[in-house]
């Protein structure tokens, strides 16, 4: 019989893959139920209005159309919305509006027709008659006197004041040599998943079951929350997450087209279906980012870094999602980056504003700690006349340091932070890239090299880190079956990340079998033990130690049968080739299926021991891990159009140890991608009044291949000691290297004009403002 | 995104186009590639009742030589004129702005009759066909009339196309052998349509003079347009860079500028300033080749 190989650590093809590329992968759309009907959501025009009246007449009686709910039907008969993360001011977050819409794209009214063409029809007829009232889109806008009020009960725009004091900061910026202050801004950005959400709600009457399908990253914490809102027995619900076409965070959430759906499906007793269009998508599925922050940095004058103080304005949007106050929390925590800073403070004032609701998206509060962080270091540089290399190694936290508590109270477990920046600098070639953009300035082009040392968490994380009610632990079962194949059930919810494939891996190496012998499942709630889900580059470091648990759990119960089978102690026999064999020598074994065989009852040698093979376990992680790297850009840009054309784009990003260098390849690609169009192309434009600009692809400029780069990827490994495998993390890591990356590299190329800083994202109509008022000046 | 209801007709011939039209009336709207229509149609700014597909009327599609013209029928997608190797040889900037349209897909579904009779003020075509003087041939019950690139495009998304007309094909004089040309574009961060694109034709006397050119530009304003005060600036001057830059500079001379949040007007105008000054060069250095 042929070797079984290792499969941790091989450059594995994604196993999911060819059902995604031969479409063949089963979305919520791709479900079909008989009888199923069609919703379709009527959504506000106008930013900020008084709904007078909403005449419905007409799209009730139009042809096909079985039901249409407005807000005033709902009221008392459902809950709102959870936020789950604390806030000073939470208001009511209803499924329809009631009384008033608070952003473009707010949700109405619903039509469930006999298909979408219908319902879109009737919808069309509804007739809103709304009052429209001032609206205030910009944040520190609405926390000014006299600025309109989203939720009259409150008085003000404030959702909640968090601070992080700390006199030291103040006493280090009283001693400083110099103080350097400047003000950036993390612009609200899209995710833009390529499959938009969608929602299959199926009520059974007789036995009072709710099945939900939808493209969700945690079907388990959503399933608690559709019980809670519909005031249904959690075992009367099951959450099915199928496959789903990314999510970057805005599918960690609790919609309300969700509750809706199911609300509808038991109301009428049928099927209901809503799939999200693009507009939708972009309206009224969470953003990302959207804080401004007012730095004080006072230094020395070698470049010593003595401390931060910040104040960050964190717009909330009109209505609290599941974790959006939690967010900026992680900004203000991770601002000291890879830095043996002192002393740091913040104060963060989250403002509701008349647009879309904020919440995770991809690094979800740290992409902006980096970006804040990175900046730093090269004002620091760019003001005191040092190289941007020299002021991040004088600040580096050392090696020997770790596991290192910072000044803001995290521990960082692992980091060697030199090594990543010197692999970066070598790959590069740092002092002959710097002649040669000095050679380049010469001739009038304008080079930048950009360099971002950033280290973030993942690995979310122990319990006591989140919200309530979405714990940090993660949960496995492993059962191996009468034939001795593997079946993983994991609590995560990969939606892209690939862990069908590193599970398998890991499982497969675990007992000795093929990678085609490992089944993972995931995503069905009435399948899989109770789990959390995917977000925070935890799948892996958190999903992946329970696993590893349960693993060991029913390794030990083979060893043990086998040991009676083979008279061999159990601490002395291994899993190879599809048998148990004595790990002095490998030819002194017997066949796995002898074994499993045994275990399922057949011919249990062991009188009085459980038969069956499975195992549960739940791993709740000591502290969370914290990744880092360092990634390099080189950059031209153009003074006549201000483009900006990448030279090249080097990663050094280390995630502890690698179960799978491809998957880790693909996160870092996309992860830079994203990252890229942070600093260069994306933004969600809201008008002064409130009005969504952006409210297509043809305007939101989501990126494409060729705006992008090629990617030199390469990366060092310092394993975290808090999982049984070494891992940290990867899923967010370019989004978070290459944004601050990208910008240091820009403003390092507008260095010799005098420009200090711009914000993102840095279209080529800024950068060739600034350059052309430059040289007037 | 859901459109209204619809019936939809597939033409066989433009004769039986022509008699839908006439039938459906304003209710009717035709069909080529789909790919500016149907997005109208699922926003709902569009909702006609009627849908008459030509794409399948053979004529229509066809890519031919005939009395010394290069003849493009309007369904022909912008795949088929980019890999014509009759338009590569003998219309290389059309074969270039069609290669400088959207991606694969679109450039396998969508037309050249359709992008010029949506003119769009930011299409990439517009701007090719004006340099190259294409005739536009307009079929209607009952007759036919061919009307010249200059006077097709009226403003923004209007056309001289009337109610109940068809666009049947273009008609391109070859480019002549000697003749450079070139065209850029400055793709729509989002949208990839051309923030502006400059279609440049020079050729060169025998003292390597400027002895004529066209620039049509596309994207900067309203509606595609022939930089004429450019064109007037090169002739008969030495093609050397001074001279394109100075000519180039009038390029958005009377324009009123297009802006939105990627590209304020001031910005594209000067963009297209650039993007003229580059093509033109380009298309010295081909004629100069
Ligand atoms: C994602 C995407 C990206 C794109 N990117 C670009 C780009 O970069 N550059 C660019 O230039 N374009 C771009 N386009 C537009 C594309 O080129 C369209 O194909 C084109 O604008 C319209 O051509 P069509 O054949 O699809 O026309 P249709 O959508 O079928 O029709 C457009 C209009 O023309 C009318 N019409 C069609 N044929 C005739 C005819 N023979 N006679 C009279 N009237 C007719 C129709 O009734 C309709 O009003 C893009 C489109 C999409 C969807």
């Amino acid at each position: 019989m042929a070797v079984v190989p290792k499969f941790v650590g091989e450059r594995i093809k994604r196993r999911e893959d060819p059902r995604l590329i031969s479409g063949t992968a089963t979305y919520v759309d791709d479900v079909r139920l008989p009888d199923t009907l069609a919703a379709v959501v009527l959504r506000s025009p106008y930013p900020h209005a008084r709904i007078n009246s909403i005449d419905v007449a007409a799209a009730r009686s139009a042809p096909g159309v079985v039901a249409v709910l407005t807000g005033g039907d709902l009221k008392d008969k459902v809950g709102g919305i959870p936020c789950v993360a604390p806030a000073e001011h939470i208001p009511f977050h209803p499924l329809l509006a009631q009384g008033k819409v608070r952003f473009v794209g707010e949700s109405v009214a619903i039509v469930v027709a006999s298909d979408a063409y219908k319902a879109q029809d009737a919808a069309d007829l509804i007739d809103v008659d709304y009052n429209p009232l001032d609206a205030v889109s910009d944040p520190e806008k609405a926390l000014e006197d006299g600025a309109p009020v989203l939720h009259e009960e409150f008085g003000n725009n404030l959702v909640t004041r968090a601070l992080v004091p700390n006199p030291a900061v103040d006493e280090a910026i009283a001693k400083a040599d110099k103080v350097i202050k400047f003000r950036i801004v993390n612009q609200r950005l899209a995710p833009v998943p390529m499959e938009p959400r969608g929602v299959l709600a199926n009520w059974h009457q007789a036995s009072g079951h709710l099945t939900i399908w939808t493209s969700t990253q945690i079907p388990h914490l959503l399933r608690s929350g559709l019980a809670a809102v519909l005031g249904l027995p959690e075992n009367r619900v099951r959450v099915i997450a199928p496959e789903v076409g990314g999510g970057f965070g805005a599918k960690l959430n609790f919609y309300r087209e969700e509750a809706l759906v199911a609300y509808l499906s038991r109301m009428l007793g049928r099927p209901v279906k809503w799939i999200e269009r693009r507009r939708e998508n972009l309206a009224a599925t969470t953003h990302g980012r959207d804080q401004i922050t007012y730095l004080e940095v006072p230094v020395k004058k070698d470049g010593t870094v003595l401390g931060i103080k910040a104040k960050f304005i964190c717009d909330m949007g009109a209505y609290l999602q599941l974790l959006t106050p939690a967010i900026p929390g992680f900004s203000g925590l991770m601002m000291t980056g890879c830095y043996k800073i002192p002393a740091m403070s913040f104060e963060q004032v989250m403002v509701f504003t008349n647009k879309m609701a904020t919440d995770a998206y991809r690094g979800a509060g740290r992409p902006e700690a980096a970006y804040i962080a990175e900046r730093t270091m090269d004002m620091v540089a760019g003001e005191l006349g040092l190289d941007p290399v020299e002021v991040r190694r004088r600040n580096f936290i050392p090696k020997e340091a770790f596991p290192y508590a910072t000044c803001a109270g995290l521990v960082y477990d692992s980091g060697d932070y030199n090594a990543a920046l010197n692999k970066a600098l070598e790959i590069v070639d740092y002092p002959k890239m710097r002649a040669e953009q000095a050679d380049a300035l010469k001739h009038g082009r304008y080079v930048g090299i950009g360099i971002a040392s950033y280290v973030e968490i993942c690995g979310l994380g122990p319990s006591v880190m989140l919200p309530p009610k979405v714990p940090g632990w993660e949960s496995a079962t492993v059962r191996m079956e009468p034939d001795s194949r593997v079946t993983v059930l994991t609590g995560i919810s990969p939606h892209g990340q690939g862990q069908e494939t590193t599970f398998a891996q890991m499982a497969a190496d675990a007992f000795g079998i093929d990678i085609d012998d490992v089944a993972v499942v995931h995503g069905d709630t009435a399948i899989v033990q109770y789990g959390v889900g995917t977000f925070g580059s935890r799948g892996l470091s958190v999903g992946g130690a329970a696993l590893m648990m349960s693993v060991g759990k029913v390794q030990d119960k083979l060893k043990k049968i086998a040991s009676t089978m083979m008279e061999a102690p159990p601490d002395q026999l291994t899993f190879a080739n599809r048998t148990v064999a004595l790990k002095s020598d490998a030819a002194k074994s017997i066949p796995l299926q002898a074994v499993v065989d045994a275990a399922y009852g057949w011919k249990m040698p062991i009188p009085g021991m459980e038969p069956g093979l499975d195992a549960t376990s739940v791993f709740e992680p000591a502290g969370c891990t914290f990744p880092f790297g360092t990634h390099i850009s080189v950059v031209e840009i153009d003074p006549d159009t201000g483009v900006v054309k990448f030279l090249r784009y080097i990663a050094v990003d280390d995630c502890g140890n690698i179960i799978s260098p491809l998957l880790v390849a693909g996160q870092v690609h996309g992860g830079i991608a994203q990252g890229i169009a942070q600093a260069l192309y994306e933004e969600v434009v809201y008008d002064e009044n409130g009005q969504l600009v952006t409210a297509t692809l043809m305007d939101y400029a989501a990126p494409r291949a060729q705006m992008l780069p090629r990617y030199e990827l390469a990366h060092t490994v310092t394993p975290s000691p808090l999982n049984p495998m070494g891992v940290k993390g990867v899923g967010e890591a370019g989004t978070i290297g290459s944004t601050p990356c990208v910008v240091n590299a820009v403003m390092d190329a507008l260095k010799p004009l005098g420009i200090r800083h711009i914000d993102m994202p840095l279209r080529p109509e800024k950068l060739w403002r600034a350059i052309k008022d430059a040289k007037k000046a | 995104m859901f459109p209204g209801q619809f019936e939809y007709h597939r033409a066989a011939s433009i004769k039986d186009a022509l008699d839908l039209l006439k039938r459906y009336g304003d209710d009717a709207k035709l069909l080529s590639g789909g790919h500016s229509l149907i997005p109208m149609m699922k926003l709902r700014l569009a909702q006609p009742a009627h849908l008459i597909d030509v794409t399948k009327i053979a004529e229509m599609r066809a890519i031919s030589e005939s009395g010394g013209k290069i003849v493009i029928g309007a369904a022909a997608s912008h795949d088929a004129v980019a890999n014509s190797s009759l338009v590569r040889d003998k219309l290389g900037l059309l074969a270039e702005a069609a290669a400088a349209i959207g991606d694969v897909q679109v450039r396998n579904r969508g037309t050249i009759g359709g992008s010029l009779t949506h003119a769009d003020p930011a299409a990439d075509y517009p701007a090719a066909v004006l340099a190259l003087e294409g005739e536009i041939k307009l079929e209607r019950d009952g007759g036919a009339r061919t009307i010249k690139a200059a006077d097709f495009f009226l403003d923004l998304m209007t056309t001289a196309v009337q109610p109940g007309e068809l666009l049947s094909q273009i008609a391109f004089a070859p480019i002549p052998t000697g003749t450079g040309y070139s065209y850029q574009k400055y793709p729509h961060p989002a949208s990839g349509f051309a923030m502006v694109g400059v279609a440049a034709l020079v050729s060169l006397d025998r003292s390597g003079k400027i002895a004529s050119s066209r620039v049509g530009v596309t994207g900067l304003g309203a509606k595609a347009f022939r930089a004429s005060a450019v064109e007037a600036a090169l002739a008969g001057k030495a093609a050397d860079a001074a001279t394109i830059a100075a000519a180039a500079a009038r390029t958005a001379d009377g324009i009123d500028a297009l802006g939105d949040i990627h590209a304020s007007s001031e910005y594209r105008a000067e963009l297209a300033r650039v993007y003229a000054r580059r093509t033109i060069q380009a298309a010295v250095a081909r004629a100069k080749a």
